[in-house]
């Protein structure tokens, strides 16, 4: 078992404006295993993948990591974070240089700069190496970002929607990108993601979180398509059309029961199609 | 070729050039025109009624040094210090020439003699107290930066150490340079005691009270800096466990830099304001004791000194604000590109 989360709770705020953001969250993630976890902006998904890091601790409940209990952050757990978090002052091989340094203490500078310009080549930035992020797109950025956080080799992998500020074709890039790289090392991920379709093309397992206050995860939906998955090919699968709706239906459910106070009810206006050449026949009827 | 001449003109102080090459480049003369007028010709207007003003009102006062000296005048004084600062070097030079020459005879006459090196003993000239006054506004400014610097960190790190600062920040903050100069006096006077002191008295104790007035626009802006670093970094550093020293100097400090710079800018033109009035009264050959002496010497050119000494200290705080903006453009980063 990587990672595994026993009845965790976390609430924000102290008497009558306190919300209880996560509520009893359960979940085990297996060795290798690449977890997708979807739900709706503001459902606590970057509250929970904060706890998993270290970063914020539970109010209640437990975390293990590897069998030991989570008490803050670590160099096994890595994140790459939603806005990438890249030290503007730094270049693109000095932020990645910023974990080497940390994580490889007791290697020469050489071995680190070369172990450095490795992770930035795997995500294809050595060109803009020596470039600082203001010189960068979006996706670019988050490449850094991953390059730095896959340098650590960390043992897991935790991803706050990465991609969620990028364009589609970005996105459709970077999709194949970490799961190849995640094919290679083998290591525990999981990513948070508003995007059921990313989920069910990178992960194994993909969790719905129900809309928060109070939410909790939703049953999993396992993803037998075999991989190296195609995103082109995969619209035209049986298999992912079929979770894709499961999960889509799941999530349109659970936020139908949430926001159902609303007792009013509106009558549409009732349209007809006015197809093309049909509109002077319709006023000559008139 | 325009791109180029563009950026030298870019250089501070130049920024006037930039029309022009975009005119002789071929960009719409109109346009330009108007920005040579809005940035060139409004400002240099206003200076030429200020001086006709000047000139103007002055006349209508006559004071006991006679009467208020208007531009010209001035100007006139200006070229007079001037000249008394080249006369100085010139009798200088020649006391070394002679000192030399006269050591040299000594010498070959009899090469064990003992030869003495007297340092010429003449009144600094304005040149040199404009240098005194930079000079000591200098290491008061180093004074403030150095403690204020570590303690707006410390505050800025955590709250209690801010809790435990902000009364006696708010405190003496406010405190005038001539509250403080006495104080300043008598403990310099009675700690400073050496034979052979590296630094007069009178420029140690100008130096403490500039800092002890400079240094709280940079402990509040370094304190307020770190304090509002965001979080986005400070997770960084969380996530990959710096220690404590490489946290400040690879993630507060640079993040931080552009609000320091801010704060050190201040202090320095601060600095600048407070060293007259206590150089004025500590007896520091600088600008204020230039000001002073010429007060009390209460000759018919007196007035047009002062006046003189004020042009120079505006000009100078100018040019200091100036470089502390260079500086402060040089380390910043794009904020954008978090």
């Amino acid at each position: 078992m990587a990672l595994e989360l026993k009845n965790v709770s976390k609430g924000f705020g102290e008497g009558a404006s306190r919300t209880q953001v996560l509520q009893n969250i359960n979940l085990k993630i297996e060795e290798s295993e690449f977890v997708a976890i979807v739900g709706f902006t503001g459902s606590g998904k970057t509250t929970l993948v904060k706890m998993m890091a270290g970063l914020i601790t539970p109010d209640s409940g437990q975390i293990l990591f590897q069998g030991k209990p989570v008490s803050g952050p670590g160099k096994d757990r890595g994140i790459v974070f939603q806005n990438y978090s890249l030290l503007p002052w730094f270049t693109v091989l000095q932020n990645v240089m910023l974990a080497v340094n940390e994580v490889y203490p007791h290697w020469t500078k050489n071995e680190r700069i070369d172990h450095a310009k490795k992770y930035i080549d795997m995500v294809n930035l050595s060109p803009a190496i020596h470039k600082r992020p203001a010189e960068l797109s979006g996706g670019m950025r988050q490449r850094v970002s991953l390059a730095r956080t896959l340098s650590m080799k960390p043992e897991m992998l935790l991803m706050d929607e990465p991609l969620s500020a990028l364009d589609a074709i970005t996105r459709g890039i970077l999709q194949t990108e970490i799961v190849n790289i995640w094919g290679k090392d083998k290591t525990t991920a999981l990513i948070i993601t508003n995007d059921v379709d990313e989920g069910i093309l990178m992960a194994d397992r993909i969790i719905p979180l129900n809309p928060g206050p109070n939410a909790t995860l939703g049953p999993e939906f396992k993803i037998n398509i075999d991989r190296p998955r195609d995103k082109t090919a995969l619209n035209d699968n049986p298999e992912f059309i079929k979770v894709r709706n499961q999960v889509i239906e799941y999530l349109l459910d659970m936020d139908a029961d949430t926001s159902t106070t609303k007792t009013e009810t509106y009558t549409l206006p009732k349209l007809s199609p006015i197809m093309p050449g049909s509109f002077k026949k319709s006023r000559r009827a008139a | 070729m325009k791109t180029v001449a563009i950026k030298f003109f870019s250089l501070p102080g130049l920024t006037w050039g930039i029309p022009l090459v975009k005119i002789f480049s071929g960009d719409s003369v109109g346009e330009q025109l108007k920005v040579i007028t809005k940035n060139v010709l409004i400002p240099l207007l206003a200076i030429v009624v200020f001086l006709f003003a000047w000139s103007f009102s002055a006349r209508q006062v006559t004071t006991s040094l006679g009467q208020i000296p208007g531009p010209g005048m001035v100007l006139e004084q200006f070229q007079e210090l001037w000249r008394a600062h080249v006369v100085e070097r010139e009798k200088a030079a020649e006391f070394y020439a002679r000192q030399d020459s006269r050591n040299a005879e000594k010498l070959a006459a009899n090469p064990n003699a003992k030869v003495i090196d007297i340092q010429y003993t003449g009144k600094p000239t304005y040149i040199d107290q404009i240098f005194t006054s930079l000079k000591t506004v200098f290491m008061g400014f180093m004074i403030a930066s150095l403690i204020a610097l570590p303690i707006g960190i410390l505050c800025g790190l955590s709250k209690t150490v801010m809790k435990a600062f902000n009364p006696l920040i708010q405190i003496f903050k406010p405190v005038s340079p001539l509250a403080w100069l006495p104080i300043v006096t008598m403990i310099v006077s009675a700690v400073y005691v050496s034979s052979n002191p590296m630094f007069p008295k009178s420029f140690i104790i100008s130096a403490i009270t500039v800092s002890l007035c400079s240094m709280w626009a940079t402990l509040i802006n370094t304190a307020l800096g770190v304090a509002s670093v965001s979080t986005d970094y400070i997770n960084v550093a969380k996530v990959l466990q710096l220690s404590p020293l490489k946290k400040t100097f690879k993630v507060l400090l640079p993040a931080t830099l552009p609000l320091i710079f801010t704060g050190l800018r201040i202090s320095l033109s601060v600095g600048w304001m407070v060293l007259i009035a206590s150089e004025m009264l500590a007896q520091n050959p600088g600008l204020g004791k230039f000001i002073w002496d010429e007060f009390q010497n209460g000759s018919s050119q007196s007035l047009a000194r002062i006046i003189a000494a004020v042009f120079t200290i505006g000009i100078t705080g100018f040019i200091l604000d100036r470089i502390m903006v260079e500086l402060q453009k040089l380390v910043s980063f794009n904020k954008a590109a978090a």
